[in-house]
């Protein structure tokens, strides 16, 4: 049990709890490095969000945290556990407690939607099939989606239906944690406020910590407790907004006051 | 946390009275439900009042309190409005939210069809396909023909690289399966001949049938399941990351991009490799003749050169390019019906292969009839 230890206080406050730890990350490929002693950490409860230039690493980071990139040295904690030294066992109740959004949404296509979230049930979990169908028909309307919706294939969808049903699938299991990359790129700027706002509902109502890749200055703005920058393979900067604002990096200048930054702020 | 202990249901004076506590999260969500089925199940009990008590439960998530949910709307259907109490306030918002999901109906789940309405609609899917496949013969002729106005427009580097991977990069497994082929017939020929002590008439045997038949046949199969198969899979992905419909809107036909240069290169490759696999077959005829039947080399050269006759080649070589064309455009064809799903796109290179076959050796059929008539 110690595997979920401190999962039921997500309302401390006073000293932050670390849910996940990055040291001394360096990840390459060939003889490219891409990540290089890259620090950092995601707290409880919170939502941070991950910008850098594109092509700069932010999916990599994200894919070695979830293990799906090798990384040349350096650790990772998920949960205090170093994912390296778990058993097999260990590692797949370390996998269910978080959720994954991908860029396009990965939603297995031979099966409907209501079948893509209730995968992870069904592997997981002895449960009822009506019992299934509940809690599938709740986190659809949950993601603001119609339940007609979960008949459907991913094929018949739209794609803000595909990144919300996706995300419905990430959810299916009450993860803690919630990986998000670049989730309102491809949406239009109503429906990428809508899915900010969705996250935010979400991760009061389930208390969830989110980490979110994104581009979108007004999802940085309305919805992220924290902000990380990545440059040159590091973070460069990390703090709330307005920590963002001050800084002097020249990068973060140019992202924080050019034009289409100037124009988010002139809107509210 | 043994499952009685998640919930415990009892009369308490005038009041029906719910007693929650351990922890309601997804581990416990079947016992969970159980009690919840065997709680609002039990008779009416004759009371209004109701109270759901929370202050034990240590964790909640979606599972259980959809199923407290469900417990609450059960006792407000009989009558009996639960009140619920010692809820810890951070799962306030949750069991607001759960109590606005579910009103609405689930809808009715995908049909599967029946064995004898799979039946017809396979029948009525066969016209279909047949009306598809001149269709699209007909699309690939304008297309042809539309390129032969103004040749520059062909796509010839595109011919060539379909070329190296379907023709040249073929050749060696070619070169096996049709050397093993010919070693087979020889072998079959000679056990069989030598009780007549007709060993010899193995070389007509093998000769003919490895030039006018065995040869394009074998190399087509090779070819519609190699090739083809990678031909639809390639145009399937492209359709389904939507490549196809960029090439549209671009003002392209796929069919002059995509499916033309494809089918050339079949069209020139398995002509070649037909006449390679020939050769290849006859050698392994020879070597086992020599080895297994003792038929010298010599001997077995000057009595193919009396057996065959040209006629016999040309046979197996006209054949060749019409294959070509017939497995060329139903792969094409089949790679751009594929629709969204990983799943079509494996059912149609599975049909690709299959069609292929079939109208090979189809065409094989209406080829030996024709010849036959034409004493060929
Ligand atoms: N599997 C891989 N093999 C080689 N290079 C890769 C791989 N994945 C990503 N890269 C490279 O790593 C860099 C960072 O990519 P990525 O993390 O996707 O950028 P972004 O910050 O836009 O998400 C890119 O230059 C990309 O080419
Ligand atoms: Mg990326």
């Amino acid at each position: 049990m110690d595997a979920v230890a401190g999962q039921d206080d997500t309302d401390i406050d006073g000293k932050r709890d670390v849910l996940i730890s990055v040291r001394d990350l360096v990840v390459g490929f060939g003889d490219r490095t891409i990540l290089d002693h890259l620090n950092l950490d995601i707290y409880r409860g919170e939502i941070l969000g991950f910008v850098g230039t594109s092509g700069g690493g932010k999916s990599v980071l994200t894919r070695t945290i979830l293990g799906l990139v090798p990384k040349r040295s350096g650790v990772v904690e998920v949960f205090g556990q170093d994912l390296d030294t778990l058993s097999e066992e260990q590692r797949s109740a370390v996998e269910r407690r978080w959720g994954v959004l991908f860029q396009q949404g990965a939603l297995f296509s031979s099966l409907t939607v209501k079948q893509n979230i209730q995968f992870p049930l069904r592997e997981n979990l002895k449960l009822s099939q009506a019992l299934m169908d509940d809690i599938a028909y709740a986190k659809l309307e949950m993601v603001g989606l119609k339940t007609d919706a979960g008949e459907k294939l991913p094929s018949e969808l739209s794609g803000g239906m595909i990144k919300r049903a996706a995300l419905a699938r990430a959810l299916a299991l009450d993860p803690d944690i919630l990986f998000l990359d670049e989730p309102t790129s491809g949406l239009d700027p109503i429906g990428a406020g809508d899915f900010d706002e969705l996250i935010r509902t979400l991760q009061q109502t389930l208390g969830l910590t989110v980490f979110m890749v994104t581009h979108d200055l007004d999802s940085l703005h309305t919805v992220c407790d924290r902000i990380a920058a990545l440059g040159d393979g590091k973070i460069i900067a990390q703090g709330t907004i307005e920590t963002m604002m001050e800084s002097h990096h020249p990068w973060l200048r140019a992202y924080f006051h050019g034009t289409r930054a100037r124009a988010v702020r002139s809107d509210r | 946390m043994a499952p009685a202990s998640l919930l415990d249901v009892r009369r308490d004076g005038d009041e029906l009275k719910a007693i929650g506590s351990g922890v309601w999260t997804s581990e416990n969500a079947d016992a969970l439900e159980q009690l919840v089925t065997n709680a609002t199940q039990a008779p009416p009990p004759e009371t209004h009042s109701a109270q759901i008590d929370l202050s034990g439960v240590e964790r909640m998530d979606t599972f259980g309190a959809l199923l407290l949910e469900r417990l609450r709307r059960a006792w407000t259907q009989e009558g009996i409005e639960p009140r619920v109490v010692g809820l810890k306030r951070r799962y306030g918002v949750l069991i607001q939210e759960m109590s606005r999901t579910g009103r609405e109906p689930h809808p009715e789940p995908r049909r599967q069809e029946a064995t004898v309405e799979r039946l017809g609609h396979n029948m009525v899917d066969i016209g279909k396909d047949a009306r598809l496949l001149l269709n699209f013969v007909g699309a690939t002729v304008a297309a042809i023909l539309r390129m032969g106005a103004r040749p520059r427009t062909f796509r010839f580097t595109s011919m060539v690289n379909q070329i190296d991977r379907v023709g040249l990069r073929a050749v060696p497994i070619i070169i096996l399966i049709t050397f093993l082929i010919g070693c087979i017939l020889a072998q079959q020929g000679i056990f069989h001949f030598r009780r007549f002590g007709a060993d010899i008439y193995v070389v007509d045997m093998v000769g003919v049938l490895v030039l006018r038949e065995l040869g394009v046949l074998i190399v087509s199969i090779m070819i519609a399941g190699r090739s083809g198969s990678a031909y639809t899979a390639e145009l399937g992905s492209m359709r389904m990351r939507e490549e196809v419909d960029a090439l549209r809107v671009m003002g392209f036909d796929p069919v002059e991009i995509l499916v033309i240069p494809r089918l050339f290169a079949l069209l020139i490759a398995l002509p070649l490799l037909t006449f390679i696999g020939s050769m290849s077959a006859l050698v392994g005829g020879g070597l086992v003749a020599w080895f297994y039947g003792g038929i010298q080399p010599g001997v077995f050269l000057d009595r193919l050169k009396d057996a065959i006759s040209i006629d016999h080649f040309m046979v197996g070589m006209i054949k060749a390019p019409f294959m070509a064309a017939v497995i060329g455009i139903v792969a094409c064809m089949e790679g751009l019906r594929v629709g969204g799903s990983a799943e079509s796109l494996g059912a149609h290179t599975t049909a690709s292969v299959v069609k292929a076959i079939f109208l090979v050796i189809v065409m094989d059929g209406l080829f030996a009839m024709f010849f036959a008539s034409i004493d060929m």
